[in-house]
């Protein structure tokens, strides 16, 4: 068992060109501690503001066409994430011209 | 004194930005900028040179984007450009307009923000979307979209707006309180006896007059109109034109009589120009009498309409008229409209133009 108060174990999180591109001095790559999605999107928010208004609404929810992979599956925020996890955030299809 | 020419494009892919010398004979393409998102309007600030991009991405959701050196490099921000927890989110910026050291931006749904700080921070101005008639306003077919802006170029607590389809609404104190301006407006799509509402009419593009800030011009879906009282009443000036239905209206930059129009065939017909045939019609006597001015502009086959922000004018002597289609032709006559040149092709859908004139 972890301390009271010590930092979630760290989690492995890649983001998508699109994502990094608007956010100049962003690692497509990064380490960071998390113990579920939610403090991922807080953790890139720290790091870069702003990000959380792509990848989230105000409702507040992922927006509709990001997704949010662990270990192959996709989830919502509300996900607990396991030590070393690899989180795949992307960027959904979208059809048309 | 040499002048730098900048037309400011938006697209369905991207921002562009042609530049030329006063003379308006050469232009260089400069673009796309906004890593391609979906841009609905791009204007500039005329007293600092601030380029603003309001747009929205599917994946991303909604911004504007800034750019401080003419286009060479952007940013953006979003901070604050969101309603309460549970609202259906934003999905896009429409309309930005830079205006007595604030800068106004429309959104769908339909709503209003004001930035003090260039585009950085952004606040609701939650007074309209509180006015009793904001359950009835409806999509149109663009959205529920609040697309003009038209501030007091005097006073900054007043401001109109537009929305699409809700009407136009004017504040005489920054936004707290707002009430309808539609009087004479008709709405063809109410039952008859009912075409005449105090609001809910689709309202396509509204303009001030220079030097006439009660002055204003109206494009609607349904007629063209010119009202002289702030829009408290609107008179109809669409005799002699071959469509009362349209998109956009752009005002000469010195004459209040003056007003650019493209009259399309109609709501369900395709929104094309009529016939197939291309033309800008003007006005010089504040919509009493109208001239289609085709010099340059296709005359056959030509299947194309031209979006609500994409018509207008610069400040030059004699003024340009620069318009886009949403076939992605960009024409420009240096003339007041009287001649006209392709000056791009090719692009995405244009969605809106804009003029920046710097002094060099």
């Amino acid at each position: 068992m972890p301390e009271t108060g010590a930092e979630p174990p760290a989690v492995t999180v890649t983001l998508p060109e699109t994502l990094t591109a608007l956010f100049p001095g962003s690692l497509p790559r990064i380490d960071m501690p998390a113990a579920n999605v939610v403090e991922v999107i807080e953790n890139l928010e720290a790091r870069w503001p702003g990000m959380r208004d792509r990848l989230c609404d105000s409702t507040p929810k992922l927006r509709r066409r990001i997704n949010v992979f662990v270990e192959g599956r996709r989830v919502p925020l509300d996900t607990d994430l396991a030590p070393g996890a690899s989180v795949h955030i992307m960027t959904g299809i979208c059809e048309g011209g | 004194m040499a002048q730098t020419v900048h037309v400011l494009v938006g697209t369905k892919k991207g921002a562009f930005v042609f530049k030329s010398d006063a003379a308006r004979s050469s232009w260089a393409l400069h673009g796309p900028f906004c890593e391609a998102w979906p841009i609905n309007h791009v204007a500039a600030d005329p007293g600092t040179g601030i380029i603003y991009a309001g747009g929205g991405n599917e994946w991303y959701g909604p911004a504007v984007w800034k750019s401080g050196d003419f286009g060479a490099t952007w940013s953006h921000s979003s901070e604050g450009l969101a309603y309460e927890a549970g609202a259906d989110p934003i999905k896009s910026v429409w309309s930005v307009a830079a205006a007595n050291g604030c800068l106004y931006a429309g959104v769908e749904p339909a709503g209003l923000f004001r930035s003090e700080d260039g585009g950085q921070r952004w606040s609701h101005i939650a007074g309209l979307r509180d006015h009793p008639s904001r359950p009835h306003w409806q999509p149109g077919g663009g959205g529920l979209i609040l697309h003009s802006l038209v501030p007091h170029p005097d006073n900054d607590q007043r401001l109109w707006i537009g929305i699409s389809t809700g009407g136009v609404f004017h504040t005489a104190d920054g936004g707290k309180t707002w009430e309808p301006r539609n009087q004479g407006t008709r709405a063809d799509f109410l039952p008859e006896g009912e075409n005449y509402p105090e609001y809910g009419q689709c309202v396509h593009c509204v303009v001030s007059a220079p030097g006439l800030p009660d002055r204003l011009y109206q494009q609607n879906h349904c007629g063209m109109y010119r009202s002289d009282d702030g829009g408290m009443n609107w008179q109809s000036i669409e005799a002699g034109l071959p469509s009362a239905f349209g998109f956009p209206a752009t005002v000469h930059p010195r004459d209040p009589d003056t007003l650019y129009l493209v009259p399309l065939n109609g709501d369900i017909l395709g929104r094309y120009v009529p016939d197939g045939k291309a033309a800008v019609w003007r006005t010089r006597d504040g919509g009493k009498t109208w001239t289609d001015l085709r010099a340059g502009l296709p005359q056959e086959s030509a299947f194309f309409g031209v979006l609500r922000q994409a018509m207008a004018t610069d400040r030059l002597e004699p003024a340009g008229v620069y318009f886009g289609t949403g076939t992605g032709t960009l024409y420009a006559s240096t003339d007041e409209g009287d001649h006209w040149t392709a000056i791009a092709e090719h692009l995405p859908t244009i969605t809106s133009v804009e003029t920046l004139v710097m002094d060099d």
